[in-house]
């Protein structure tokens, strides 16, 4: 999935575009746009989703990027219209064309599990201990679909064996505690694909598993991918997962988007200084030098209630003009080059600028 | 380096999958319950207890020396015999008879009222924690009402209006002891509703209702069952503390209550202490039968308990 077809830049849109101007069969399966999540707490407003648009196109895996409290989990429970009560949402989301957000309760049901389905970070937590992994597998189908107890069993056994799960006929019988931890996240899997969903959103699959397990559950997602041609949502904080599998890439940095392109794009030209910032404190085995320590983005991650005005970044950026726009002005996000975006206002000048604060 | 072609490899693989003994052994539900409840001796005696009491108590017009009631004014009251097992009362009826006709009454008063206000405690408490809001204020504050009320003025009063026959006391216990229940799901359902399999539970897009259902109360089957198995207990003693004032049921019905209050006289007269001993004796075997199981119950139906 690394090797980015050239006509896909195609299909990037202006994040402002009715999702009208995408022709044909590269109509977005689900386009998010200026998406806001604020929630309301003693302490003032908590601007968790700050103005995000993106699109997604079948058999396409966009990896969404960012350090802890920028936004990429409220985006997908967003999504899905998953967010407690007290949290206000503004923007549009847009399944098949018809925007699904704040419309009824009912209708979003049918929606969930069956068209747009989750995949949870932490596989024991999200499974219920006390019922085993079959029946929670079947019970993600009969939410949907009425099928013969016969039927349902043998689509479960199909499932388990598909992510991977040796003598399914057996294992599905067990409880979520007799399984390890990778096998859990296959049953997770397993369960949200039940239904054959067209988008598909993994919320750091990986995150609680070690690298080798790690690698065969992406791998499952691959193969899973190849199948059913879901668009999938990969949400994580680890760069090498979303270097491996993402066909696109959306870093997020306090709740807005920083940057936003192809694989290769965000890896090897990135064209703001958070990424930049990321990828330099990436521990590379090729360039070990004795005694040089990893780069490190000074200062802290902003609190999502006192957000810096102007471009959140700009405490921590070396390349910041602490006198001028950076400070006053947010950062449109700007088109690069056909569908390289980044919202920063030196983007084009980056490669020349003199880091002021470096 | 030698290449092993890749058949060899998906070859030994299979094989290893295969080894005898390496399967995973999948057991049932009911097989891990069992294998939990047989390890506990004492929920196994109880069991014991219980079974045979309802046998013997349901079967008594098989099982009991003489019909019930039978008076047999020929017959001197005496103590414990090989003719009379438990003894003979005033009316000259025999006490194993009338202990196990009473039985019948006492356990069906027991096993119905845990039975629905176990039922109506589940829906009430399920319902309050998970909606929230002012569902739960109103059902809350409705079990607060039911709790305050002194519950054996209630009970006598009610009694007298209803008719004082098994039945009404079902009723009366029932809508008198479903509040602890409520409260202990409630609490259940708070904690676990906002645990993340609830939530992967309604991305998968599963109604409310459902989750309840599916989800949540299979979860607190242990608290459930422990309450309903407390229930018993209580409603037996209720009906005999009512029974035994002179509240409850009266003659020519027989309960526990009924046997304990004809022997008010025997309390204080130490050649009589049979006809306290014996209905006394079964109503304290239930009671323990029935909290010893509860216990172990909670163990034997939690999947992730190792011991």
């Amino acid at each position: 999935m690394t090797d980015v077809d050239p006509t896909d830049l195609d299909t990037f849109l202006l994040p402002d575009a009715p999702a009208a101007m995408v022709a044909g069969e590269t109509a977005p399966l689900l386009s998010v746009r200026n998406l806001t999540v604020q929630f309301d707490t003693d302490d003032g407003i908590v601007h968790a989703v700050d103005d995000v648009s993106f699109d997604m196109v079948a058999n396409e895996t966009l990896g969404i990027v960012g350090e802890s409290g920028s936004g990429k989990s409220v985006t997908s429970l967003a999504i899905l219209g998953l967010l407690p009560k007290g949290a206000h949402v503004t923007g549009e989301v847009r399944f098949r064309g018809e925007n699904i957000l704040g419309i009824n309760d009912n209708a979003l049901r049918e929606l969930r599990g069956d068209r747009i389905a989750m995949i949870f970070q932490d596989a024991l937590a999200a499974l219920n201990p006390v019922l085993t992994v079959g029946h929670q597998v079947a019970e993600a189908i009969s939410v949907h679909h009425d099928l013969s107890r016969a039927d349902r069993e043998a689509r479960v056994i199909e499932l388990l064996d598909l992510v991977g799960i040796s003598q399914p006929d057996q294992r599905y019988k067990q409880y979520p505690h007799e399984f390890s931890g990778g096998m859990r996240q296959r049953a997770m899997i397993a369960m949200s694909i039940a239904n054959d969903p067209d988008v598909l959103i993994a919320d750091e699959p990986t995150t609680a598993l070690d690298v080798t397990i790690q690698a065969q559950v992406l791998e499952v997602l691959e193969r899973i991918q190849d199948r059913t041609n879901s668009a999938i949502m990969l949400i994580t904080h680890d760069l090498g997962v979303v270097a491996g599998v993402a066909d696109r890439v959306v870093v997020m940095y306090a709740g807005r988007h920083a940057e936003m392109g192809t694989v290769d794009e965000i890896f090897y030209e990135p064209k703001h200084p958070y990424t930049r910032g990321l990828l330099a404190s990436l521990p590379r085995v090729d360039r070990r030098v004795v005694n040089e320590r990893l780069h490190r983005i000074e200062g802290q991650p902003p609190s999502s209630i006192f957000v810096p005005s102007g471009c959140a970044f700009h405490p921590r950026c070396p390349y910041a003009d602490l006198q001028g726009l950076c400070v006053t002005e947010i950062p449109p996000l700007v088109d690069l080059e056909g569908g390289h975006f980044s919202a920063c206002h030196f983007a084009k000048t980056l490669d020349e600028r003199i880091p002021p604060h470096a | 380096m030698t290449v092993i072609p890749e058949s060899d490899i998906a070859g030994s693989q299979t094989e290893l999958e295969l080894a005898p003994g390496a399967e995973p052994v999948a057991r049932t539900n009911w097989q891990l319950f069992r294998r939990r409840f047989f390890r506990h001796k004492l929920a196994l005696a109880s069991m014991v207890v219980l079974f045979v009491l309802i046998v013997v108590c349901f079967g008594a017009a098989w099982i009991a020396p003489f019909p019930k009631n039978e008076t047999n004014l020929l017959i001197v009251p005496g103590g414990p015999s090989a003719h009379h097992w438990f003894g003979t009362n005033e009316a000259g009826q025999d006490m194993l008879t009338q202990v196990l006709y009473g039985g019948q009454i006492s356990l069906k008063i027991g096993l119905a009222v845990a039975f629905f206000s176990t039922v109506v405690g589940v829906v009430v408490g399920a319902i309050a924690g998970f909606f929230g809001g002012w569902i739960d204020q109103g059902l809350s504050r409705l079990t607060d009402l039911f709790l305050i009320v002194p519950e054996l003025a209630i009970l006598g009063v009610a009694i007298q209006r209803l008719g004082r026959s098994d039945n009404a006391f079902i009723f009366v216990l029932a809508a008198l002891g479903w509040m602890y229940i409520a409260r202990v799901v409630r609490g259940q359902v708070l904690s676990i509703r906002e645990k993340e399999f609830i939530e992967a539970a309604r991305a998968s897009g599963a109604s409310g209702t459902r989750i309840i259902v599916r989800h949540i109360l299979p979860n607190c089957i242990g608290p459930i069952m422990v309450n309903a198995t407390l229930a018993i207990a209580a409603a037996v003693i209720a009906e005999t503390t009512l029974t035994y004032l002179g509240l409850g049921l009266q003659p020519p019905a027989t309960s526990w209550g009924i046997l304990l209050n004809q022997a008010e006289g025997a309390v204080t007269s130490t050649s009589q202490f049979y006809l306290v001993f014996f209905p006394g004796l079964f109503l304290i075997l239930t009671v323990l039968a029935v909290n010893f199981l509860g216990d172990d119950l909670r163990d034997a139906f939690d999947p992730q308990s190792h011991h």
